[in-house]
């Protein structure tokens, strides 16, 4: 199994308030940027990523986000550039670039090209389409998403392994001297996918043999998800096995249980992922599948539905006051404790954390576990010391349970290896008498 | 009451579906960027002495989506080649907001193809003061709060009142999302149109104008813009109505038509 630590790297000193107030964090205003502390926080989380190196996790892994404080990584090459000199063992894993918001493929093959070669072949890297957001952010066409996300993959991948010079002439893309200088230390780096339960993610990933990794994603869902994967890699004659499961988990550690449960509010911090951005800018037009948004019109009651004129008028006032903020803070501390009870956040002294993750690990089978770091306003030395906790008490535990388990990480199993003869049974992939045992709400 | 039909075609190269309504001198309905409403009374009025040809824009859900068109100068000549395939002799263009944006696209493309255009708050051209509205960042339910000023307006409940069924809500996405395609950047305007419509302003095509008065979609400077490029325009403005005076104030409206196709 690898193990990795993943922070979005939150803008740690703003308040809450603008952020609930705006009903999101994508939006909330640039004019609350403070440089100096700005600068703290960048620099502090490269030295907490050199932390994490040092106890003991496998990887570093890191995203990025634009136009909010949910996530300051804006740029993430640039970081994984720098932990790529002051790094020395960890993998890197960027998890990912954003293929259509950044609309340079050939840029990006050239900086993540850097970013191995500097760190002598230790990147990983992970592809995305971007959150909805991002399309707003980088003005990038969301009706031709997917497809710029496809051409761009391809191209990254011809720029890694066709000598040059040569010209491209795609359909979005267009480039008369295709001839980078640099080309990855690895022959082709590994490419992980990050996602949240996409069915065609899942299953572009089963074709092109690359590791999914479940954001967070709820338990069941994730089963059913990652049986899709396993029975698209059996038609495909492959049989798919822990190292080609992923998993990110919001995990806090504390000295003890109650220390936990309070700074692991932070990731509920004005609002949490589920705020990451309104539903307009969720959801820009194009941006989903036809067959998403078939499902999303048949959900009863969703809030896109319905525009008698009452309904319309209701969504017109914004007004805000003390009532609506502690309505809200009350919702969210309920999330904290569902999302708990649905094993979807882990906080807790090591003890606790390292019996939950082994529960979690037991059902889904995934060869890549990762820890993702706390949201909000928690100081440097909290921060570290969830670090340290996890690095010197957990990690070795859930290691040894692992191997047990026999969970294969990429690195461990190249991901497509175990070959399947037609018509052969594909053997499981998630053990769904282990999620029943769980007894999840 | 009218009788009117939908109608599939092989036009220009693809299945085009149309409603064709009405009797008379041929008049093409070029529909907005959220699909086809419907047949209203703003229809049924002009229809009693034209015939109305509405085609259903490629993408929107019924007609199927062009793959080649990335512009709506793509969708402007399609609709060109349409007209001649129709034999269709100089007929007279009403089109509402992002198929106005189509119209004038086509008129700068053929003015000699066309009777006139009836532009109803149009997009296509950049305002100096102001910004066309974005559609694409916001949802459907603020997208037709922002369209619609006067609520009380009849046809506004008739068409968008009660729940909206999974089929509409599908239609909506499909018309977004063809609108993004080929409207995502530059935000609805094309900045080279003012200019190309020269040839449009040379054949001195006649050319009318509507805004509502209150259209928070539309700036009033969208307007002046379009009427320098074409400066034979009349400027009609309807009172009290938003970026929909057709159904906001149908009178006032297909008087405005009926006077200047008359």
């Amino acid at each position: 199994m690898q193990i990795a630590h993943f922070t979005e790297r939150p803008v740690r000193y703003i308040d809450e308030a603008p952020v609930l107030q705006n009903r999101a964090f994508f939006g909330v205003s640039n004019s609350y940027v403070d440089r100096e502390k700005s600068a703290d926080d960048y620099n502090f989380y490269l030295d907490e990523a050199c932390y994490v190196e040092e106890v003991g996790f496998d990887a570093i892994a890191m995203n990025e986000h634009h136009g909010n404080p949910f996530c300051s990584g804006n740029v993430v090459n640039i970081e994984a550039a720098i932990l790529a000199r002051i790094t020395s063992k960890a993998k890197i894993v960027i998890i990912g670039n954003m293929l259509p918001g950044v609309k340079h493929p050939l840029r990006v093959a050239e900086e993540l090209a850097t970013i191995d070669t500097i760190s002598r072949g230790r990147l990983v890297s992970g592809w995305v389409r971007g959150a909805g957001s991002e399309q707003f952010f980088n003005n990038a066409n969301p009706a031709y998403n997917r497809e710029m996300f496809n051409e761009a993959h391809q191209f990254i991948l011809d720029c890694w392994t066709k000598d040059g010079p040569w010209r491209y002439e795609g359909k979005h893309f267009h480039y008369r001297h295709v001839n980078p200088w640099v080309k990855p230390y690895q022959e082709m780096p590994q490419q992980w996918i990050p996602g949240v339960l996409s069915a065609e993610t899942v299953m572009w990933c089963a074709e092109k043999q690359y590791p999914y990794l479940g954001l967070g994603t709820a338990l069941g869902p994730t089963c059913d998800l990652w049986d899709m994967y396993a029975d698209k890699s059996a038609e495909l004659g492959y049989q798919a096995g822990p190292e080609n499961f992923g998993y990110l988990l919001p995990i806090f550690c504390a000295d003890t249980d109650e220390k936990a449960q309070e700074l692991g509010k932070g990731f509920i911090f004005g609002g949490g992922q589920n705020a990451f951005s309104r539903p307009e800018h969720t959801l820009p037009p194009g941006y989903n599948s036809k067959s998403a948004i078939r499902m999303l019109g048949q959900q009863p009651g969703g809030s896109w539905l319905g525009v008698s004129k009452d309904k319309l008028m209701a969504g017109a006032d914004d007004s805000w006051d003390a009532s609506a903020y502690d309505a809200l803070k009350g919702k969210l501390i309920a999330g904290y404790e569902k999302g708990q009870d649905n094993m979807q956040i882990v906080v807790g002294s090591p003890e606790t954390c390292a019996q939950k993750i082994k529960d979690i690990l037991a059902v889904i089978r995934p060869g890549v576990f990762t820890c993702f770091a706390v949201q909000g306003n928690v100081s440097d030395k909290d921060r570290l010391r969830s670090v340290e906790l996890l690095g010197k008490e957990v990690l070795p535990d859930i290691r040894k349970f692992a191997d047990e388990i026999g969970l294969f990480g990429p690195f461990d199993r190249t991901p497509g290896s175990v070959r399947l003869a037609p018509g052969t049974k594909r053997a499981p992939v998630v053990d769904r008498e282990a999620l029943a045992k769980l007894n999840l709400p | 009451m009218a009788t009117w039909k939908e109608e599939t075609q092989n036009l220009a190269g693809s299945d085009l579906v149309m409603i064709r309504g009405g009797s008379g001198k041929p008049l093409l309905v070029l529909h907005d960027e959220l699909g086809y409403t419907g047949w209203m009374s703003w229809n049924e009025e002009l229809a009693k002495d034209r015939e109305l040809i509405i085609p259903l824009q490629p993408g929107y859900g019924k007609s199927p989506r062009q793959d080649w068109m990335w512009r709506h100068r793509d969708l402007a000549n399609y609709y060109l080649n349409v007209i001649r395939e129709l034999g269709l002799e100089k007929p007279d263009v009403l089109a509402f907001s992002a198929g106005g944006y189509t119209a004038a696209e086509m008129a700068a493309a053929n003015p000699e193809l066309l009777g006139s255009i009836t532009l109803v708050g149009p997009m296509g051209i950049k305002p100096d003061e102001g910004e066309i509205f974005d559609i694409f960042a916001c949802t459907i339910k603020t997208c037709l709060r922002e369209t619609v000023f006067n609520y009380e307006a009849k046809e506004f409940s008739e068409i968008y009142g009660g729940e909206m069924s999974a089929e509409q809500f599908e239609l909506f996405e499909d018309a977004r999302a063809e609108s993004a395609r080929i409207g995502w950047e530059p935000y609805m305007f094309n900045p080279s149109l003012p200019d190309l419509l020269r040839s449009a302003k040379n054949a001195k095509l006649p050319t009318l104008l509507i805004r509502g008065s209150e259209d928070a979609i539309v700036p009033q400077d969208c307007i002046r813009k379009y009427h320098d490029a074409l400066p034979q325009a009349d400027i009609v403005t309807i009172k009290g109505t938003g970026h929909r005076p057709e159904i906001e104030d149908s009178a006032e409206f297909v008087a405005a038509v009926k006077h200047f196709l008359a």
